[in-house]
């Protein structure tokens, strides 16, 4: 397999001929033209090198963050033991724990972003190679032919300007290159496709299964990106350490870094990384077309100019939309493709709130079996109701957590808090503490909502003038208010939270929280699926890309990120990002062919 | 021999062992064991984090008195107990891991130390010692005021002896059942290489639950996890 010591010997050599010559000028400016230089390394931007490198482009990778090889021992937090790490796992260095694999979070230090009056976006960042693909839930759902006209549907938003049937072939070929557990249903709404067979249902998943039928709500295999069977001989098969958040040293999950862009080098493919190399803005000719990128490098903080031909963005969506609006120049005073002033606009997360369960039924289990099973849920619910009798529009789906775990930080604590359904004592100390953490040992089940938002022209980002980064680039400001829509879809969610738990015969925990919480909705941002800045369509005045995320005003800049969806839909978005970014990648190696760019 | 070669080699020759076995042996457990053992505290920090742990490990926050009655609280929490082979939190080095969480999480530390204090200023009062060098059951007299919140108040406002106590209980556990023995006490059998094939048996019977043989007829056929999928063209898959 490839590996990391001989990618960093080919990178760290053009950087060394680089070196030889900072002295002489502020900025410094490759001599090297790429055909194509892609910025990021996530799901789009991977795909985009896999399939440019492999039609024979010449392509130059920049990445903001470090390499990053889960296979390597040093960065390896697979397999790990909560007692391997002093806080045990804690997050108080990473978001979701020490154990998980992305280097950043909602705050990254020296990187601020701001946000308007009463808005409170948070923006999710990971500085590395492969992005956010390295920790994600790998749920790898395509959206149906209703995502892309919801329009049509309930009037509210826009329609995409392509259909399913225009990323049906595409959903096809991600299926079977990166490999998706799940069956095919024949569901009118959430497509079949090339699946991997799931895993069988742990114990909690069963309850949840018995729960939800009682009040008719379908549940299924999920639907996810790891390998429950061979794909290739390259990489290997899920061997169930329910680990997946901490991407997997044999690369039998989907993480952008293992699954595209080490194959495309390992194939041969003239791939060249750039890492710990920060995009300041897309640089252009007197024409306006695109001609590279300037970027910082953050080992020795000076400003270099790289050379390309074509230019794919790939930095998520408002790191997309931040490069873009920073790119000014006479030729585009507003920003580089924001002739419409669109760019920014229309950014719109995943709803998302949860609840957690405490299950009689589930208590004094045996631990006798291992059933980490693959990381996160085997089994979920499609959005399953009609929202003509609803009284807000658009779906969401169910996840499912729970099981016996691993113990890690917070294991433990009030041991016996459950003892107040049983009218015990809650508290104490001395062993019969032990007994207690017995007794409720996997009892515990959760649900999460994750659903459609309508996008809105007034929720978006733009540059804050008043504030820098470290690195000396302007940095965004959010504006983002929920609508009536989005708080009463998760005040429906904890109806079915609720309706399921009692089926379960399962005792919700804490407060269902009320109108003055709005209902629980997590903050926008918070469910990392933030999409729509740079918004696809066949209006230049209302759009920013057309349907081959081509940016309108600059034909050699285009966009793979999630910065183009239209409308979110209630599935995670990567499977998309990587279909459309596989479309447009095929797009323009033939409009190089036809010499149209 | 290379690590990590060897480490794939062992993940995918164990799991076929193992799939031929129908479950996991227990020595590919200690095969795997062997390899995934690393230094204390390797556990794929970046520099920056690396350089942060090794910052905290340079403080020492708690004195030697404050570490000698926490480790007695820990111990009153999980004592020892030989008779049922139970090990106590001093055992799994609970008051180190304590002492480190005081550096890593700040905002305990009042709480901790003040709440330390209260202790051995309520044994002075009613005692005329310090926690520590009171009898078992003088402590165990003081602990039984503060080791009972009522349930129906919230945490933060209830009484800060009450508050302190359930703070150290928790990092005591959670201390504890995160240590090698505890993880052994508690009986987790996961974090190995393995092969999922659903719940056992016996384990259904237990909870009064079934599988739906529908369900089962979809999911993987472990027997063919190696054989690289084909699928015609409608999407059935045919290895």
């Amino acid at each position: 397999m490839f590996r990391y010591k001989e990618i960093d010997i080919s990178s760290l050599h053009i950087f060394i001929l680089w070196q030889k010559n900072k002295q002489l000028v502020q900025i410094i400016e490759s001599t090297v033209v790429y055909d194509v230089i892609i910025v990021g390394s996530g799901a789009g931007g991977g795909m985009a090198t896999k399939i440019l490198s492999e039609a024979g482009l010449k392509v130059a990778v920049v990445e903001a963050g470090p390499f990053f090889d889960p296979a390597d021992p040093e960065q390896r937090t697979q397999m790990k033991w909560p007692y391997e790490s002093p806080r045990r796992g804690a997050n108080t260095k990473r978001p979701f724990g020490d154990f998980d694999s992305a280097y950043g979070g909602w705050d990254i230090e020296g990187e601020p972003y701001t946000n308007a009056e009463n808005s409170n976006f948070r923006w999710f960042r990971s500085r590395m190679l492969g992005g956010r693909t390295n920790h994600w839930g790998r749920i790898s759902l395509r959206f149906g032919p209703r995502d892309f006209r919801g329009k049509d549907h309930d009037g509210l938003g826009e329609n995409w300007p392509i259909g399913y049937e225009d990323v049906k072939p595409y959903y096809d070929k991600v299926d079977k290159l990166i490999g998706v557990f799940g069956t095919n249903e024949g569901l009118p709404n959430d497509p079949d496709g090339f699946f991997l067979p799931p895993p069988k249902p742990r114990l909690h998943e069963l309850f949840f299964i018995k729960g939800a039928k009682k009040s008719n709500i379908p549940v299924y295999p999920s639907r996810m990106s790891m390998l429950t069977k061979r794909i290739n001989n390259d990489r290997g098969v899920c061997f169930y350490c329910g680990q997946c958040s901490r991407a997997c040293q044999v690369y039998a999950d989907f993480s952008a870094g293992t699954c595209l862009i080490f194959p495309a080098q390992k194939n041969g493919g003239q791939v060249d990384l750039f890492v710990n190399c920060m995009v300041r803005e897309v640089t252009t000719d007197h024409e306006g077309k695109a001609t590279g990128v300037s970027y910082i490098n953050k080992e020795d903080r000076k400003e270099y100019k790289l050379r390309g031909k074509i230019v794919v963005l790939a930095a998520s969506a408002c790191s997309t939309a931040r490069i873009l609006l920073n790119s000014k120049s006479r030729q585009h005073p507003n920003g580089l493709g924001n002739g419409s002033d669109i760019v920014g606009k229309y950014l719109h997360d995943s709803t998302g709130t949860g609840r957690a369960s405490f299950v009689p039924d589930l208590m004094n289990r045996k631990p006798s079996y291992n059933e980490d099973g693959v990381g996160g849920m085997h089994i979920y619910t499609p959005w399953w109701l009609d929202n003509k009798n609803l009284d807000f529009p658009r779906g969401y789906h169910l996840e499912i957590w729970g099981g016996m775990k691993m113990p890690a930080y917070g294991f433990g604590f009030d041991p016996n808090e459950f003892n107040t359904f049983f009218d015990l004592k809650v508290g104490g100390y001395g062993n019969s503490l032990r007994k207690d953490v017995k007794k409720y040992y996997g009892s515990i089940v959760g649900m999460s909502g994750r659903g459609e938002s309508i996008p809105q022209k007034g929720n978006y980002c733009e540059i804050d003038n008043t504030k820098v980064d470290e690195f000396g680039i302007p940095v965004l400001k959010f504006n983002y208010q929920w609508t009536d829509n989005e708080i009463k879809q998760v005040k429906h969610m904890h109806d079915t939270f609720e309706e399921i738990f009692h089926n379960m015969g399962a005792e919700p925990l804490g407060e269902r929280p009320g109108k003055e919480q709005n209902f629980g909705i997590e903050a926008p941002g918070m469910i990392i699926h933030e999409v729509g800045t740079t918004r696809m369509g066949d209006d230049e005045k209302t759009s920013v890309v057309n349907r081959y995320q081509q940016l309108h005003d600059v034909d050699n800049v285009f966009i793979v990120d999630a910065g183009p969806f239209v409308s979110q839909a209630d599935k995670n978005p990567t499977w998309t990002i990587l279909a459309l970014s596989w479309r447009t990648s095929d797009y323009i190696v033939e409009q190089l062919k036809q010499q149209n760019i | 021999m290379d690590r990590r070669k060897s480490l794939k080699s062992i993940i995918f020759g164990g799991v076929a062992t193992g799939l031929a076995a129908h479950g996991c042996k227990p020595d590919m457990i200690s095969a795997d064991n062997e390899i995934i053992e690393s230094p204390k505290y390797t556990y794929g920090r970046t520099p920056e984090e690396k350089a942060y742990d090794d910052e905290l490990f340079g403080e020492t926050f708690f004195n030697a008195h404050e570490m000698e009655t926490i480790t007695i609280l820990c111990d009153l929490i999980l004592p020892a107990d030989q008779d049922q082979g139970l090990q106590s939190a001093t055992d799994a080095n609970v008051a180190e891991f304590i002492e480190f969480m005081s550096k890593d999480i700040p905002e305990m530390q009042i709480p901790l130390r003040g709440g330390l204090m209260w202790l051995d200023h309520r044994c002075n009062v009613d005692h005329n010692t310090p926690f520590k060098l009171a009898t078992l059951e003088q402590q165990e007299a003081l602990l039984d005021s503060i080791a009972y919140p009522d349930p129906a108040i919230p945490n933060e406002e209830q009484p800060l002896e009450k508050q302190f106590f359930s703070l150290l209980r928790n990092l005591t556990l959670t201390g504890y059942y995160t240590s090698k023995i505890g993880i052994e006490e508690l009986g987790y059998q996961g974090n190995t290489p393995n092969v999922w094939d659903g719940v056992p048996d016996d384990i259904l019977a237990q909870h009064g639950i079934s599988y739906d043989e529908e369900w089962l007829a979809k999911c993987v056929d472990q027997s063919q996890r190696n054989t690289v999928a084909e699928w015609d063209q409608d999407g059935n898959l045919l290895t």
